[in-house]
């Protein structure tokens, strides 16, 4: 049996690399890749491949061989007229569907995270600097037990008779209305979530909802409603406890190092 | 024929007489409204065709690349002065000097960016200018006589160098190198406290919550001191993060040079001597590289510190995008500086026993760029936006979190360490009686981090963000630098009394590779572009940021695509000005060859 040159080792690889992302890790251990990820990966394991081959001068001779057999030996005119048609062909065909009109949106960069105010406040209240308030039930976690499981409570009643239908009874954005928003409400469960912000983010983000969303790095395309039109402050605190302990995700807080 | 031709070339010269008049009358019309005013009491004055903001950002974009590499360079100039004294080889002593000739091209061009740069502030921003000067008048004072010392001691270093080279004057010639390093150092401590006021003008509370306290009242007037606003909150990490930079940029720029000159080199000895420079240089940037990505961490951490908002903007909203370019960017230079050592073992017969390690090292590197590079919100259509059952992938999506990358940025640098150590190793065979367990040392060290490393990493899903911050992630840093350290301690003592089995091969190297050189400093170059937009944009419609509002035409954040084509044109203008002082050295260096020898130039170097 013929020995498989390095061009079409390396080709191979590719492929079967490609195949991996596309059916093994999208499919089979997990739901698909986006295709921007796909290329992106793709293209990285292009880069991988001409780095080894291209560091020494002989193996690239060795890689590049097949190619300029194919383009300057008589006896492979076969291969190079064929190759001629049909690479032009598949560029052809990928520019078409490119280019083509499609039902499906284009893809677009989304920013995940609104940056909140400066400044935080309740209806028309100001309740000081986003950065430095605290969820002024906190405390009670050390100082008084039983007061903290109480607003803990309050803040489940809170999230099931209101925030559920969309974020889901598990808290993983899965609720019953979640497959009718893009982008889908908000997983707590996930870790990029809550231990990313402090909780007077998340009081920001319930108490004025979509519409309160920054001009900048729009569109947020939120369907959130404002919430303090509905609940009051200590309410919209105490659903911040619960989401935190129903998790088990700490929201961030800034200066001291353990907890 | 002749006439024909005369004429045909006298028409085409007319024509483009006519075209440049024209150019001229267009130009002369665009300023003329600018001219025709008075705008002795305006808050802004347009700069004319391209607007302030523009003009401002290449003026200071181009003074800052300049900057960076005249103040980068001497710091390893003098180091290399010092090993070339120390070993008594001359041709550290030469690669040293021309090093500082490259500075001396590129110093006057420093200066008169800047120049141009303080023009145009005057010019289109006399308020915040005027603001800017009654807080910081006296530093700029204090700027002006750093400067003076930066340009004579620059000036005796490079014009000293021949003359200065008996025992005792060497000592003298090398302080001075230092004092220019003292100089350089302080001038650019000085400048950065006046763009990082403007980003964060307030000073660190007390522990444990280091709450910003601001220099300004509610009406916007200035209440603190002057040391106050020089020590702002991200003063000092803005310095770090720069004084480092410009090691590695400087480094990237010398390594260009000498690909340049290899490429454009007739003789061997050329080659050898430039390839030489050039590993130098990529060294160099790699020293600079590791630390880099730390130094970058803490300063960001500072910016989430002093302002949340600026941080979400920052990491999570606003730029966040610009995060992924930079995670491609640096991807970019790993791969190129381990490429570049790769290429580098292929001169060094002995050095082909660690190419079996490099298909498994590639693949580490790659597959820590891609978990870098990969985004926490992906790029998709609704379609695949329904199919994964939210924006953020199961899998891929993790990759997002700052826990993954920071693991992932310690692999690169440890293998890129270990490219580092197999260069140094190959064509070298140890003595001592205990190689074969330094080498199971070195590998359970390396093994050992790796899996704490990456154990942190996993940890750092699941704990809480100040946890991780605070705690873990420093464990990570130290883990990577203590293995260097090791690593580097035992292989230098394993290494010592090494029988050398060949020599480096130096000019054996593929163009390739030289092509690689130039391709990182683009990227350098590219990068610090980039983070420069980053730094001053989060600023947002802020000339100060909180204090003084921008309300000229340009208030607005210019898009990420603007921006990136803003940086492009900055780059061509930078590599146009870069390389007309490399092909100075190349134009001074022919003259020279068709000189008769001098004296001087004999005891310059034996090269």
């Amino acid at each position: 049996m013929q020995k498989l040159s390095l061009f079409t080792k390396c080709l191979i690889i590719f492929v079967v690399l490609w195949l991996f992302l596309r059916f093994f890790i999208g499919g089979v251990w997990s739901v698909p890749l986006p295709v921007s990820v796909i290329s992106m990966y793709l293209g990285l394991i292009l880069l991988a491949i001409l780095v080894h081959v291209s560091v020494e001068d002989d193996r690239f001779r060795e890689f590049l061989r097949p190619i300029k057999e194919t383009l300057a030996d008589d006896n492979r005119r076969t291969r190079c007229t064929v190759l001629f048609v049909l690479i032009p062909l598949v560029m052809l065909g990928l520019t078409f569907s490119e280019m083509s009109t499609k039902a499906d949106p284009p893809a677009a960069l989304r920013t995940a995270h609104p940056a909140p105010p400066d400044e935080l406040t309740y209806r028309e209240k100001v309740i000081g600097p986003t950065q430095q308030v605290e969820n002024p039930f906190r405390h009670l976690e050390k100082d008084d037990k039983e007061a903290f499981k109480a607003h803990v409570e309050n803040g489940r009643r809170v999230y099931y008779q209101n925030c559920f239908y969309c974020h889901g009874d598990d808290l993983d954005g899965e609720g019953h209305f979640a497959h009718g928003f893009n982008p889908p409400p908000a997983n707590f469960q996930d870790p990029g979530i809550i231990p990313n912000f402090q909780e007077s983010f998340f009081f920001w983000r319930i108490s004025k909802g979509g519409p309160g969303l920054p001009p900048a790095a729009t569109p947020w395309d939120s369907a959130m409603p404002v919430w303090e039109d509905h609940l009051t402050e200590e309410e919209i605190w105490d659903v911040i406890l619960f989401l935190s302990e129903y998790t088990g995700y700490r929201p961030r807080t800034f200066g001291e190092a353990a907890h | 024929m002749y006439l024909t031709k005369h004429l045909n070339m006298s028409q085409s010269k007319n024509r483009l007489y006519f075209l440049l008049a024209l150019l001229a009358m267009y130009l002369l019309l665009t300023v003329a409204t600018v001219f025709a005013q008075d705008a002795t009491d305006t808050e802004y004055r347009p700069f004319p065709g391209i607007g302030s903001r523009n003009a401002a950002w290449i003026a200071a974009q181009l003074h800052l690349l300049f900057g960076s590499f005249i103040l980068g360079v001497p710091m390893f100039a003098v180091v290399i002065e010092f090993v070339g004294m120390k070993t008594k080889d001359k041709r550290y002593d030469k690669m040293a000097q021309e090093f500082i000739k490259l500075c001396m091209g590129a110093f006057s061009t420093t200066a008169l960016m800047g120049g141009v740069l303080v023009f145009i502030l005057i010019w289109c921003y006399p308020k915040v200018m005027n603001k800017l000067s009654g807080i910081f008048g006296p530093s700029m004072i204090f700027y002006v006589i750093l400067f003076f010392g930066e340009t004579f001691t620059l000036y005796l270093y490079s014009y000293g160098w021949d003359r200065m080279q008996g025992r005792v004057s060497k000592m003298w010639h090398l302080f001075l190198g230092v004092l220019l390093n003292v100089f350089g150092t302080a001038i650019m401590f000085v400048s950065n406290a006046w763009l990082t006021y403007q980003t964060s003008p307030a000073i660190m509370g007390p522990k444990p919550a280091h709450e910003a306290i601001p220099l300004h009242d509610e009406s916007g007037a200035f209440i603190g001191t002057l040391w106050q606003a020089i020590n702002n909150y991200t003063w000092m990490p803005v310095n770090i993060h720069r004084l480092i930079g410009n090691i590695a940029f400087g480094g990237a720029i010398v390594g260009a040079y000498a690909a340049f000159r290899f490429l454009a080199a007739k003789t061997q000895e050329d080659r050898a001597h430039y390839d030489w420079m050039g590993y130098t240089g990529n060294f160099i940037a790699l020293c600079g590289l590791i630390p880099l990505p730390f130094a970058g961490y803490w300063l960001g951490r500072e910016i989430y510190m002093f302002n949340q908002t600026m941080g979400i903007n920052m990491m999570g909203s606003l730029f966040s995008w610009l995060f992924i370019i930079q995670a491609v960017m640096i991807g970019v230079l790993f791969i190129g500086a381990n490429y570049y050592l790769w290429s580098g073992m292929t001169r060094i017969a002995g050095g082909e026993v660690y190419a079996r390690f490099r298909p498994y090292m590639i693949a580490i590197i790659v597959l820590s760029v891609a978990i870098w590079m990969t985004p926490r919100t992906l790029i998709v259509t609704p379609t695949e936006l329904a199919a994964m059952g939210g924006p953020n992938h199961p899998l891929v999506g993790l990759f997002g979190l700052m826990t993954a990358k920071n693991t992932v940025v310690n692999l690169i640098i440890l293998t890129t360490f270990l490219s580092f150590l197999f260069y140094r190793r190959s064509g070298k065979t140890p003595t001592v009686t205990w190689r074969k367990a330094g080498n199971i040392i070195i590998a359970v060290t390396f093994g050992l981090a790796v899996a704490a490393i990456v154990t942190i990493g996993i940890v750092g899903f699941k704990v809480n963000t100040d946890f991780r911050v605070n705690v873990l992630t420093p464990i990570q840093v130290l883990v990577a630098l203590a293995v260097m350290i090791v690593v580097t301690v035992i292989d230098l003592i394993m290494y010592r009394k090494a029988m050398r089995s060949s020599e480096i091969n130096w000019g054996q190297m593929t163009d390739r590779s030289q092509y690689v050189l130039i391709l990182l400093a683009i990227t350098f170059t590219s990068l610090m572009g980039l983070m420069g937009y980053a730094r001053s944009g989060l600023r947002e419609a802020w000339h100060i940021f909180g204090v003084m509002p921008d309300t000229s035409p340009d208030a607005h954040t210019p898009l990420l695509a603007d921006a990136v084509n803003m940086i492009a044109v900055i780059i061509v203008i930078f590599f146009a000005l870069v390389g007309f002082i490399f092909w100075l050295g190349l134009w001074g260096d022919k003259k020279k060859e068709g000189e008769p020898p001098v004296e001087a130039e004999a005891s310059a170097g034996d090269d």
